[in-house]
């Protein structure tokens, strides 16, 4: 059977246990989602399903082909599965292939925070606040030795973009999913903005 | 799409939960379960802070007990809390009554809304 669907982040709430402790959530429209295309090994050389998400009437005509007489569909996805058995194209999926307490991990885009320092990218530590210190405060410090390299070594942690980069966040606790209303709600925080689009995909 | 989350926030919106505000004494009835038994437990104090919106709207109580300052939050729509009696509505000057916990006796008295 399926193992993931797609789905659009709405924002954060936080619903009641019966204990009365309240768990914060991550409200996401999941689905439904329409297979789109069937990857079998024979004609791709590895086994996945397509699935498309969002409504859309704008579609180039590569994309219209593509999709020949399914719906516009905004985003398309492929998640790989083991048998592609019982699976057509036209079928759609929904936040019932997920039951409350499962684990799942759920990929996003990530926010992104333009040309970050060194402090908020890396979690540098910065210099010292006192002791007669100018402009050190959140400087990176030493970035390598002297004449042996003579060079920075490649790899070395710097500043410069941040965020806006795919972020897979693993074993996340379905708190609820209703395919009445299409809502998956999701203990704690989820990649990327409001509105961003999620792939959300059991755990193992 | 921001109404979902509203909407799920008023799902768990608790029915005949009265509207109280700070320097109010109220009576708090907190189900607790002890050994597998339900019982209710009350709570009496003077309201001095509530905060949060929508569901996760929490207010703190203020009690002297055995002669020992305690103060308990509260959601307001918790599903333990049977109900909320408010039994004074107290006159106070401002949202937040920390300067309660510096006062004891009669300095701490709230007095009474008319």
């Amino acid at each position: 059977m399926l193992n993931g669907i797609l789905g659009q982040k709405i924002g954060m709430t936080q619903v009641f246990n019966p204990d009365g402790t309240s768990i914060p959530v991550t409200v996401v429209a999941a689905g439904p989602c329409v297979v789109t295309q069937i990857r079998t090994p024979e004609r791709d050389g590895y086994q996945a399903v397509q699935l498309g998400f969002g409504e859309t009437r704008k579609l180039n005509k590569p994309e219209r082909g593509h999709l020949k007489d399914l719906p516009g569909l905004r985003h398309l996805r492929e998640f790989p599965i083991d048998a592609t058995e019982g699976l057509m194209v036209g079928q759609k999926i929904d936040v019932s292939i997920f039951a409350p307490g499962e684990l799942i991990d759920v990929v996003g885009t990530s926010k992104g925070k333009g040309f970050a320092g060194g402090v908020k990218r890396h979690h540098f530590r910065g210099g010292p606040r006192t002791h007669g210190q100018s402009d050190r405060h959140r400087a990176p410090g030493s970035i390598g030795a002297t004449t042996t390299p003579g060079r920075v070594l490649k790899g070395q942690r710097m500043a410069g973009r941040m965020g806006g980069r795919r972020v897979t966040v693993k074993n996340l606790r379905v708190v609820r999913a209703e395919p009445e209303r299409n809502l998956l709600l999701i203990e704690g925080a989820v990649p990327g903005p409001r509105n961003g689009l999620l792939m959300i995909r059991k755990a193992h | 799409m921001v109404d979902v989350v509203q909407a799920l926030d008023q799902e768990q919106y608790r029915e005949g939960r009265p509207t109280f505000g700070p320097g109010d004494t109220v009576r708090v009835s907190v189900r607790v379960i002890e050994g597998g038994k339900e019982r209710i437990q009350n709570f009496e104090g003077a309201v001095i802070r509530i905060r949060g919106e929508r569901a996760n709207r929490t207010f703190t109580v203020r009690r002297i007990s055995h002669g020992v300052g305690v103060e308990r939050n509260f959601f307001l729509h918790s599903p333990r809390i049977d109900k909320i009696e408010v039994l004074r509505s107290g006159r106070v000057r401002r949202a937040r009554l920390y300067y309660l916990r510096g006062l004891s006796g009669k300095a701490a008295r709230i007095k009474e809304k008319r």
